[in-house]
């Protein structure tokens, strides 16, 4: 099997160039991941990529797949057309080979408050929280944050310093869509504005790509609406 | 060499459930504190957790503490330390508690409550009925834990040192710890971090073993550090083998799916743990469940063309609480088998998981060792908790659901500490730099080039040899084998050569030095299960089949230096309740 995988050494290359590999005897159920290990230990040991759990649940792995971003160790070899065109997440710096600088990604993410604040008193036991309230929390609370969705996102390559992207804002309704989170005001107000939230243009490829099947273009929709009603 | 310094009054080495919570306490404390992790923090293994964590809420059936704690001492086989558990079983609800009131989102009861599951190993009224202990976030509850506790850090401002790796520890001649030396990944630079204390909590080392449930990261470097700068480890040969790891390939299906109504057949279609378990069947502690698998195999009643696993069927309880409860894992057997386990049986086999033993500590995190006056004097400076410790809740068998627990527990617990000993302790000691010199050595080693043996095929090796050599069941002369082999592999280490010597993100150098950790961690568990001529918990010895509490109720403690091994008595006595002695293990 060919594949064709996108190179850069700081240290030694001018521009990053495209290596061609093929890898012989491939297993049925082998994922992309295994593919890189062995072409990392058989054949260039100076492959750089990251990589930890190897089940989709770290999100350590995100990476551009033939065009689509995605996980290579959810990704089965067997769905790919050849070559596999294997390049880092668009959009944010290179640091060496496939592995990219997430800074920005990150500072998005902190910059929502991704954490519950809550005014109340702590009660002596758990704060209650209905099986109705808690499902709203579901295909939210999940993200890994791989920013296979960010680094999909047009409106997030123009504007990585001012929008939040579909990850931090996915993040951000997971604690506005939280029955036990009391900063509803606050966090609406701290979106305010052209860009954090509103440079979305419903263009979906985060949802398309987002590996974990949650939907950040519907929670932003939440966001656009919520902040609507408080403006009437 | 000037190298950067850095000074904190704590530094955390690890961003796992144990490190973040102890981040936590620290920063909430405000005391000047650092954590530096080789991954981004949520990236950290305890994300894979999924099952739960145990407290007795009683919010599905009655439940107390105390239950716990017998079940607890019960699991360990009796080589867990009573005081520790009390300690730890006592703070759970209220550990619990404060997770939710940090956010995590756990999934809900109608009441409103916190949703609890039955788990392996649970009991109310001391070997009673089955308990349901288990609070869980659906089959995400590391994840809900790992993400909170970040989030949270976050908002104390914890100052995080990301994707840099603690290369080895700073002692000075009076065995003080006062820091470590730290490489940045992504820049190939070394750092020396300066604390008045530091606190191991560097996760497992299941990738000792070839087919495990654990990131490629667990490569028990906290306990490699611990072992070269001079401290035992303890209890190493105690290796959590879980029942139902996707068989060949290892991911984890939970506990929580037989907790679930889940349950084990053979290729006869025999509910087969009725056989072995009467009472708890397939919830009886994992040690047992573990076993009875590999004789259902060795014995021929395996499924599969070649008869090598079990099978777990949930397919019985319906797409509705499959989807609802064990979503994670739905998804796990569709993508990595490709197919539905609403539909079909799961086929499975134990998978190395967890690894029991560890860095010696006391309840408050305190690493403890031999040093002349006694069995557990504190090095001073140095605390460690999680998997890369051994206070020792778990003895030879950890329940399922208990390390979460423990992490959170001993992480806090470890945290208030710190915060006291920073207290009589205001100001740094003088820099060892014999200590730093020897740590940058090990770096400088990598820089040597030429042709040599690979790190990866070196590493399968030894993983292969682990696994054939300190599996399920032992005996002597596997493991006398088993033993030479592993050392004789380290003999080859020096002739280890990489061939990427560039700085930045040089994701070679590093795993050259996990392998490094991971030979360190491997004689000690080989080493440490030859010597223990009984069977107890995880550690079953064909050739000692009983557990002889005469000769082996105690703990062993492993050194680098010439595979020394010791030994210590088990704290058998609790903090206020009558302690439960020795009895035999039914299920
Ligand atoms: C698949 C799976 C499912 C599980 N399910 C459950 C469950 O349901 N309930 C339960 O109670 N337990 C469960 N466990 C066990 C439990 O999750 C772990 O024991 C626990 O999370 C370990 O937490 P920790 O904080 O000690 O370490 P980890 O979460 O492993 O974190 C270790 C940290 O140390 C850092 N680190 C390591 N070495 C270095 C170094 N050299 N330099 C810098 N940083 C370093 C890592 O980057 C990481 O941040 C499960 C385990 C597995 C593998
Ligand atoms: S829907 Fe919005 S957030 Fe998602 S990719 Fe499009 S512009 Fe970006
Ligand atoms: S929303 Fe999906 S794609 Fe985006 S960071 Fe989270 S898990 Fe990744
Ligand atoms: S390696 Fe963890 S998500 Fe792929």
């Amino acid at each position: 099997m060919k594949f064709l995988i996108y190179r850069y050494n700081p240290e030694k290359d001018q521009a990053p160039y495209m290596q061609e590999f093929t890898l012989d005897n491939i297993e049925p159920g082998m994922m992309l991941l295994d593919a890189l290990l062995r072409i990392k230990a058989d054949k260039d040991e100076t492959l750089s990529f990251r990589h930890s759990c190897g089940e989709g649940v770290c999100g350590s792995d995100g990476i551009n797949i033939n065009g689509s971003n995605g996980l290579s160790c959810i990704t089965p070899l067997s769905q790919l057309k050849q070559p596999v065109e294997v390049r880092p997440l668009p959009g944010l710096p290179v640091i060496r080979d496939l592995v990219v600088d997430m800074s920005q990604f990150y500072q998005q993410y902190r910059a929502v408050k991704p954490y519950l604040i809550v005014h109340d008193p702590e009660p002596e036991i758990e704060r209650l929280q209905s099986p109705h309230d808690r499902d709203k929390l579901d295909g939210l609370y999940e993200c890994i944050m791989c920013a296979c969705c960010s680094t999909a996102c047009p409106s997030f390559w123009w504007n990585p310093d001012k929008f939040r992207g579909p990850a931090a804002l996915l993040q951000s309704w997971r604690f506005l869509a939280d029955s036990r989170d009391q900063a509803t005001a606050q966090r609406l107000e701290e979106l305010e504005g052209a860009y954090k939230v509103f440079r979305c243009h419903t263009i979906m490829n985060c949802v398309n790509v987002c590996p974990k099947g949650l939907n950040p273009t519907k929670a932003i929709g939440n966001i656009k609406k919520l902040m609507l009603k408080r403006l009437i | 060499m000037s190298i950067p310094r850095k000074r904190f009054d704590t530094l955390v080495i690890g961003a796992g459930g144990g490190g973040l919570r102890a981040a936590l306490q620290l920063s909430q404390a405000e005391a000047n504190v650092a954590v530096v992790s080789k991954v981004f923090p949520t990236r950290s293994h305890t994300v894979a957790a999924q099952g739960g964590i145990n407290a007795a809420l009683a919010n599905v059936l009655p439940d107390n503490w105390h239950w716990h704690m017998y079940d607890t001492v019960k699991g360990s086989d009796y080589l867990g330390d009573q005081d520790a558990i009390e300690y730890m079983c006592r703070a759970a609800s209220h550990i619990v508690i404060e997770l939710e009131h940090a956010g995590v989102p756990f999934s809900r009861l109608n009441n409103g409550k916190i949703y609890q599951r039955a788990f392996g190993g649970q009991s109310q009224d001391f070997g009673g009925e089955q308990a349901a202990r288990t609070c869980a976030a659906a089959d995400r509850t590391g994840h809900a834990i790992l993400h909170t506790l970040y989030q949270q850090n976050i908002r104390a401002k914890t100052h995080f040192f990301d994707e840099f790796f603690a290369i080895d520890l700073i002692k000075d001649e009076e065995g003080y710890i006062l820091g470590a030396v730290i490489l940045s990944i992504e820049t190939g630079e070394p750092y020396i971090i300066e604390a008045k204390t530091t606190l191991l909590a560097t996760g497992g080392a299941g990738q000792i073993f070839r087919t495990n449930t654990n990131a490629r990261i667990n490569t028990g470097d906290g306990m490699a550090m611990a072992l070269r700068a001079d401290i035992p480890i303890q209890d190493m040969e105690f290796f959590q083998f879980h029942p139902t790891g996707i068989a060949g390939k290892g991911m984890l299906i939970t506990e929580g799916a037989r907790g679930e109504g889940g349950f084990l057949v053979n290729k006869n279609g025999e509910r087969f743990m009725e056989r072995y378990a009467t009472h708890a069947k397939d919830l009886a502690s994992r040690d047992v469940v573990s076993r009875s698998i590999a004789i259902e195999v060795r014995e021929g009643r395996g499924c599969g063309p070649k008869g090598d696993h079990v099978l777990l069927k949930v397919d019985h309880l319906g797409a509705d609480v499959v989807a609802k409860r064990l979503p994670g894992i739905r998804d796990t057997v569709l993508t990595f088998l490709h197919m539905d386990p609403v539909e079909k049986p799961i086929p499975v086999f134990p998978t190395a998981h967890y690894t029991m033993g560890g860095i010696p500590t006391n309840r408050y995190g305190q690493v403890v060792a031999p040093l002349g006056q006694g069995a557990e004097e504190p090095i001073p400076g140095l605390y460690a908790v999680g998997e890369c410790a051994c206070v020792s809740v778990h003895g030879a068998n950890r329940l399922g659901g208990n390390s979460l627990l423990d992490i959170i527990v001993f992480g806090r617990a470890a945290g208030n500490d710190i915060i006291d000993f920073l207290k009589e302790n205001r100001f740094h000691r003088p820099l060892d730099e014999g200590s730093v010199d020897q740590a940058l050595s090990r770096l400088a080693r990598w820089d040597q080039r030429g042709e040599g043996e690979s790190v990866d095929a070196l590493r399968q090796e030894l993983q292969q040899t682990m696994e054939d050599y300190c599996g399920v069941f032992r005996e002597e002369k596997v493991l006398q084998e088993g033993v030479n082999k592993v050392k004789a592999m380290e003999a080859r280490l020096a002739a280890v050569r990489i061939q990427d010597h560039s700085s930045v993100f040089n994701t070679q150098r590093i795993e050259a030095m996990e392998l490094e950790n991971l030979f360190d961690v491997a004689l000690a568990t080989v080493t440490s299960a030859l010597a223990r001529q009984e069977s107890r918990g995880a550690h079953s010895r064909v050739d000692y089949p009983e557990r002889d509490d005469e000769h082996w109720l105690k703990h062993s403690l492993f050194y680098k230096k010439d595979h020394r091994l010791d030994f210590k008595p088990v704290r058998t006595k609790p903090l206020s309740v009558d302690s439960f002695p020795p009895k035999p293990r039914v299920y």
